[in-house]
């Protein structure tokens, strides 16, 4: 691992380009046992393991071990080879070259192709992935031009393209079982083929789901660990226990509540890290209805921001394993930038904002996120900080169901929610701000209403540019253009802290963390 | 002759209330806010109309809801409980695969609780007044006012977190392998914490009722005067005292019996075990209607089946209630 990070970095500082290198041959540990079983929980049940059908947390848990995409991305979210073993990109920005890896097996023995490639992203994802299909809106097309060679030609250049190829983005999944099917009702869904690290074994439904190592993986002498068991366990304090007890050996973010991960990362051989969580970068943040008065007045937003102790929320609500937001993009992508208007906490200036705004004293509707103990006393402080400088504030209580048929028909005031950013701007951040991806029926679009033709052109240009000086001056300018007006009140940059056992060595290898295959990871 | 007329006209009332219930859950679950729909394009992190639309008409949902209920009930009489929405598999099957490990459990559960109620509620009225009778009826308070939830977090963070005595969760040694006997011996030791923590509310409600009921009956003039004819006291107890006094246990184990199933729901979460509790509610968060209602639906009918087994075992108890 240390290694590993030396080498990036000094390949990093002399200015030459690690691409085309396996990532597995910088990392390799020659000392790392081969063997043995993992215990790892999982929360919720996933709905199904078929990636290209379903990318939520759960199942990207898992499934990233069955899947896997053409590339993988360390924690700096520098691009590394993973099904393609290189790649280039035109002058112009339009054309993208992968040579693929050859000696790629499915795990029903069939060789990977470009041919898959080509299916995967043109006919299948197409299909069943909406956030993908968002992110090609650039791409004219994409060919096959010899069995290992992938052309992806654009429409206009595209900045955060080399973005798109992590498993649960763009996954690969087999033309030879797909094609000609109902993606949806293919009973091949229940017993899913990819070209991973470990293969699906068994799945005992609200028990457990067992991986086996893939003994014809295409990196050599990896997957270390011989077996995988992904709990189930539907309680979150029954889920501490049953870490505290020993019986699991990594708990991964969002598993156990904050104030368990606190108490459990203190017991003797056991681990806690942050880390792999660059890729996604939660980042969370208050939404406001802006179709509503007082909501639509700047000043109220600026109120807000102004009497919300970020600081504070951060070490009661998320035991120190957040930091506040500065604004919307979160420190850990491309192009974020701290030089952006301040809003400290200053209850006398919320309560002359707030005076201005024209806020009459009706009552505003918070509606909390229903994801655990965290975000209930996040809604409990809101509320206190609110209230103090005179806004009445009712909390609506909802299930995750009601929560998102709220949202989907705007039918709230204010709400918590955190986003994953994706790694670059264009990919995770310009979704919530710009005003052609208003539309109801989604939880994660520009939900607030907010519309600014300035801030539309901003990050239509910093998406469609390719060297990173002019993407720079679009993001930096619609950062402070942003903070300015407070579509949004940011909170904080979250992070899901993973527990795991000290014996566990490199669990988390990669910018998308535990959502990578665990491939890498041994046990001492 | 009679007894079987009888029966029929329960079964046929029964499957008639099956209907009407089934009928009433479908409008009522349409009532919460929120469907399977909102509920996938949330987990999946992003989605758009087209992806909605593409649900939606998968599952039927773009149909009218009279439709659906009419298609519903259609399927239903057939004995097909329709597709999930969330698990990609039919009904039926997902309740058949939780089902033994809740009639498990709550089987256990049910004659622990039984057995121990019984048992403590008739030694205490035997020493009625006396120390066994307090530290009986103390225990029985405690247990009956102790929420489930609490207790049952409480065993395993002692018997499993502290003492390592016993399995934190689920319901047999995932990859062991076991099989026989050592299967058998795997699962009861798994069992041994939920099935406690689901028998102790109904083991105090009996204990209490059954110590009631029994100094209740030993006031009793029949009972003078078995006393009277020189009858052992052990005889006395069981043959005239006890089996009067177990009339309304069995009124409310029937209940217990018939609501063992839902009742699971909190056991079934905290110890991890797969059974149908969980399902239920899970598809209860998921919205997954088709399995929600066929969650319900079975239970309804575990209890109307058993309130037609507490009726015969009345007349078995006692020979004088006609049916």
């Amino acid at each position: 691992m240390q290694r590993r990070q030396l080498i990036q970095l000094g390949a990093t500082g002399l200015g030459v380009s690690i691409a085309g290198v396996p990532l597995e041959l910088l990392a390799q540990d020659k000392d790392a046992k081969k063997g043995g079983t993992l215990n790892v929980l999982v929360q919720p049940e996933p709905p199904g393991l078929m990636m290209g059908l379903v990318q939520n947390g759960p199942t990207q848990l898992i499934s990233g071990n069955i899947y896997e995409g053409l590339l993988r991305y360390d924690d700096k979210l520098n691009p590394q080879p993973q099904l393609a073993s290189s790649w280039t990109v035109s002058p112009d920005g339009k054309t993208y070259t992968f040579k693929l890896k050859s000696g790629v097996k499915w795990h029903d023995g069939k060789p990977f192709t470009s041919a898959d490639a080509v299916f995967s992203v043109d006919v299948f994802l197409r299909k069943t992935h909406a956030r993908l299909r968002g992110s090609l809106e650039a791409l004219e097309s994409v060919k096959a031009t010899d069995p290992l060679t992938l052309e992806f030609k654009l429409k206009y250049p595209f900045g955060p393209f080399l973005g798109l190829f992590e498993n649960g983005t763009m996954p690969m999944v087999p033309r030879h079982i797909y094609e000609g099917t109902d993606f949806a009702t293919n009973p091949a869904n229940a017993t899913p083929i990819g070209t991973g690290p470990y293969k699906f074994k068994e799945w005992v439904k609200g028990s457990y789901i067992l991986l086996e190592a893939n003994a014809a993986y295409h990196v050599p002498n990896l997957p270390l660990i011989e077996k995988v068991y992904y709990h189930v366990i539907p309680d979150a304090a029954a889920r501490a226990a049953a870490f505290e007890s020993g019986k699991i050996d990594i708990a991964p973010g969002g598993s156990v509540e904050y104030f368990d991960v606190q108490r459990l990362a203190k017991l003797p051989g056991v681990a806690v890290t942050t880390k792999g969580w660059e890729f996604f970068s939660p980042h969370s943040w208050l939404w406001i209805n802006h179709r509503k008065a007082p909501m639509n007045n700047v000043k109220f937003r600026q109120a807000l921001m102004h009497a919300i102790d970020r600081e504070a929320m951060a070490k009661i609500a998320w035991y120190g394993f957040a930091k506040p937001a500065t604004g919307p993009f979160n420190s850990a992508i491309k192009y974020a930038s701290a030089d952006v208007p301040k809003y400290p906490k200053d209850m006398a200036k919320a309560k002359a904002l707030l005076a201005e705004s024209g806020y009459k004293g009706e009552t505003i509707r918070l509606l909390p996120l229903p994801y655990g103990e965290s975000w209930q006393r996040q809604a409990e402080m809101v509320k206190q900080a609110l209230t103090q400088i005179g806004i009445k504030l009712e909390l609506v209580a909802t299930d995750v169901a009601g929560w998102n048929q709220r949202l989907n028909e705007w039918d709230y005031d204010l709400a918590f929610t955190y986003l994953y950013q994706y790694g670059d701007p264009a990919l995770g951040v310009a979704r919530n701000y710009t005003s052609t991806n208003i539309a109801k029926g989604s939880p994660f679009n520009n939900v607030e209403g907010y519309v600014n033709s300035r801030v539309d052109a901003l990050f239509a240009a910093g998406a469609r540019a390719t060297d990173p000086a002019s993407r720079q001056k679009a993001y930096l300018e619609v950062q402070k253009l942003l903070v300015e007006e407070v579509p949004v009140a940011w909170l904080h940059e979250i992070t899901f802290p993973t527990l795991y056992r000290a014996k566990v060595k490199n669990p988390v290898s990669s910018g998308i963390g535990l959502n990578d295959s665990i491939a890498r990871a041994s046990l001492a | 002759m009679k007894r079987l007329q009888y029966m029929l006209t329960r079964v046929a009332q029964g499957l008639l209330a099956l209907v009407l219930i089934a009928t009433v859950n479908f409008m009522l679950v349409r009532a919460a806010p929120g469907d399977p729909v909102a509920v996938i394009a949330g987990e999946a992190g992003a989605s758009d109309a087209q992806f909605v639309a593409q649900l939606r008409a998968q599952f039927g949902l773009d149909q009218p809801v009279s439709t659906q209920l009419g298609r519903y009930l259609g399927h239903v009489l057939q004995g097909d409980l329709g597709f999930s929405y969330r698990q990609q598999q039919p009904v039926v099957d997902l309740i058949l695969q939780r089902l033994p490990a809740t009639l498990l459990l709550t089987g256990t559960a049910f004659a622990l609780s039984l057995l121990f109620g019984v048992t403590l509620g008739a030694l205490a009225s035997r020493r009625a007044g006396k120390w066994l009778d307090s530290l009986i009826t103390v225990v029985a308070l405690v247990f009956y006012a102790t929420p489930l939830y609490w207790l049952a977090m409480m065993a395993v963070l002692l018997f499993s977190v502290q003492l390592a005595w016993l399995p934190a969760f689920g319901h047999m040694t995932v990859g062991a392998g076991y099989t026989g006997w050592a299967a058998v011996l795997d699962t009861g030791r798994h069992l041994l914490l939920p099935a406690l923590t689901l028998a102790l509310f109904y083991m105090a409600v009996y204990a209490r009722m059954t110590r009631a009921a029994m100094l209740d009956v030993a006031q009793m003039d029949f009972v003078k005067t078995a006393r009277a004819k020189g009858l052992k006291p052990g005889r006395i107890l069981r043959a005239h005292v006890l089996r009067n006094a177990l009339l309304p246990v069995v009124t409310l184990a029937g209940i217990q019996a018939g609501g063992m199933i839902g009742g699971a729901v909190l056991t079934e979460t905290v110890f991890a075990w797969p059974g149908i509790g969980r399902l239920m509610f899970d598809a209860l968060l998921q919205r997954d209607y088709n399995l929600l209602l066929g969650c319900f639906l079975v239970t309804a009918a575990m209890a109307v089946l058993f309130n037609l087994l507490t009726d015969l075992v009345y007349t078995l108890v006692d020979p004088r209630i006609e049916l």
